[in-house]
């Protein structure tokens, strides 16, 4: 009971912020008129305020609301998959892999390019790319945890191929033109803008198919609290569900970071804050409230990113770490105790 | 249920670890596995309840071999109980013992009201009902070792396995899971086997007993009741200061 109040407080806070993001922006345009042209009832005096909301606005809040789901939601299961509060798509360098395998195609293969104009071969190049680097993090991760009993050993292991991947994006810049060096720094601040309404689309395809994924984890996540032994012995089959966790974490992490460069914290943090709102770590409600939570931080942090008005934008990464890192300081003065 | 192990070579591909053994549970007993320290009693657990495959001989449940039952139906045969601590926040009692349920929930792991019916019957068998609501990360170790053996009972396995699920317990709380275990396996007619250090207590509440050798010397398992093993369990616990008083079943310090 007090679980459905939450979920539905949550999902009632998401509307609401999405609904924001569609009033305010770096423009100023009246609320009237955005609600007119909300209801289809465009004013031909004004094209420019029309195209704002159309293709601007409302290709924004809803890639925020679905790159904070995704990434929340993948945070989730690394955190549940490793045992370990601490992990987390960029914590694990997961995005890192995505970034170099988004680098390789932008910096090498495309020229100066960013996911903006590509064309949609390109296009579609960097998010299998963003996908295979994903894929072989996770993969070297789930080998090193067979490895590693020590939870913080392979934190430190997955910062460390983090760092590997890092590295060889600066390699590559290198090699690039100084455009293409330019709209990588740029796409590595982060950013829900750069997804246009004819793209947004494949965006939507991508992370409805990975949170699907997620949602069929639910009963093997629950058994696998316990560790793997007792899930085992549960009838659950440890090796498909580390495979389908590995799939659907990679797909989450690819999508967001393809589409919004690779932004930190919201998966690291927003379990925790779902699970604080819930106070159960029972996967049936926490993975929708993370879900929810994920999309809300996100719209949030979209929101601030326009508070400047007409004088810019703030990077979205500039914004997670100060709501992100104050959640990770509680979780770890939680674990001392 | 009988549960037979068939020339049983236990181990890992690069060392053989102990066996061949043929020995067989029995049926509504507490059985106790007592060995020293690198015996193999974790690996026998193991290898029981098909964690690792056997490097030899069968395993038979029923007549079956349990490398031909799948995992989905073993998790109806065998529940287990494990030494280390689970860790885990957000979970409470009753969520712990319902998890015992996922064998047979729905894709979802939905609970059916015959499954909480299920559940409430075994936190109150096994004395967790009165704090079915709060958390297990709160609870003390024997109350959280309880709530373990609740989720094996919901299981509603005929065989349940421990992995010395006495060994972080205070005294009095051995002592009350110890009793626990004979009462659940004489009154519901499990099989119960687990393995432990707690020699005296072994004695005193096992139905039968499996002596493990040492893995330098080259014994056989010894299996039988206490007082039918009491000239033999000096030999498998060799100490200058321990002498066993087999009238008492009682080992004493010099």
């Amino acid at each position: 009971m007090k679980n459905t109040v939450a979920i539905v407080g949550l999902f009632l806070a998401t509307m609401l912020l999405f609904v924001a993001s569609l009033y305010n922006g770096s423009v100023s345009i009246p609320m009237s008129t955005i609600t007119d042209i909300l209801l289809g009832r465009g004013s031909a005096d004004h094209p420019s305020w029309q195209y704002i909301i159309l293709e601007n606005r409302i290709p924004q809040a809803v890639t925020a609301l679905l790159s904070g789901a995704s990434l929340a939601v993948s945070g989730l299961l690394l955190q549940t998959a490793f045992r370990n509060p601490l992990a987390g798509p960029s914590v694990l360098g997961i995005d890192s892999g995505a970034h170099l395998g988004v680098a390789l195609v932008i910096l090498v293969a495309g020229g100066a390019l960013t996911t903006g104009i590509l064309t949609l071969g390109g296009f579609a190049l960097v998010i299998v790319a963003a996908l295979l680097g994903a894929l072989a993090v996770m993969s070297i991760l789930l080998f090193l945890s067979r490895l590693l009993q020590n939870n913080v050993m392979l934190l430190i292991a997955g910062m460390m191929v983090g760092y590997i991947a890092s590295s060889m994006i600066s390699l590559l810049n290198f090699k690039a033109s100084a455009e293409g060096v330019h709209a990588m720094t740029l796409w590595g601040m982060g950013s829900f803008s750069s997804v246009s309404l004819d793209r947004l689309p494949y965006m939507v395809g991508i992370c409805v198919f990975g949170l699907f994924l997620a949602f069929l984890l639910i009963k093997p996540l629950n058994a696998l609290l316990l560790g793997d032994d007792y899930a085992r012995n549960l009838g659950i089959s440890i090796r498909r569900t580390r495979t389908l966790l590995l799939l659907t974490t990679g797909v989450l992490t690819a999508a967001s970071t393809a589409f919004c460069g690779p932004i930190a914290f919201i998966g690291l943090a927003v379990p925790h804050i779902a699970r604080l709102v819930l106070g159960s770590a029972n996967h049936r409600v926490l993975l929708p409230a993370t879900l929810l939570t994920g999309s809300a931080l996100a719209l949030m942090c979209n929101l601030i990113s326009t508070l400047p008005g007409e004088s810019g934008v703030i990077p979205i990464n500039v914004i997670t770490p100060i709501i992100g890192a104050p959640v990770v300081l509680w979780v770890i003065l939680r674990l001392e105790k | 249920m009988t549960f037979e192990l068939n020339n049983l070579v236990i181990g890992y591909p690069t060392r053989k670890v102990a066996g061949p053994m043929t020995v067989s549970l029995h049926q509504g007993e507490l059985c106790c596995l007592l060995g020293s320290n690198g015996a193999g009693k974790s690996t026998l657990l193991r290898t029981l309840a098909a964690f690792q495959p056997p490097l030899s001989g069968q395993i038979l449940l029923d007549g079956r071999d349990i490398s031909d039952i799948s995992a989905r139906e073993l998790s109806t045969l065998i529940g287990i109980v494990l030494t280390e601590r689970v860790r885990v926040a957000g979970i409470t009692v009753r969520d712990m013992v319902a998890m015992g349920r996922s064998p047979y929930t729905n894709f979802w792991g939905r609970l059916t009201q015959e499954d909480h019916r299920l559940v409430d019957e075994a936190m109150q068998l096994v004395g967790v009902d009165g704090f079915a609501s709060r958390q297990v990360s709160t609870l003390s170790d024997g109350e959280r070792q309880k709530v373990m053996i609740a989720k094996a009972l919901a299981q509603g396995t005929p065989i349940i396995l421990l992995d010395e699920p006495t060994a972080f317990l205070d005294f009095p709380s051995k002592v009350e899971a110890m009793l626990l275990l004979s009462r659940l396996a004489h009154d519901l007619q499990k099989t119960i086997f687990l393995s432990t250090h707690d020699l005296d207590l072994a004695l005193q509440t096992a139905d039968r007993l499996w002596l493990m050798p040492s893995s330098m010397s080259k014994g056989e398992i010894a299996v039988g009741t206490p007082r039918e093993l009491a000239e033999k369990l000096p030999l498998y616990f060799p100490s200058p200061h321990l002498t066993f008083d087999p009238s008492a079943l009682r080992f004493q310090i010099q």
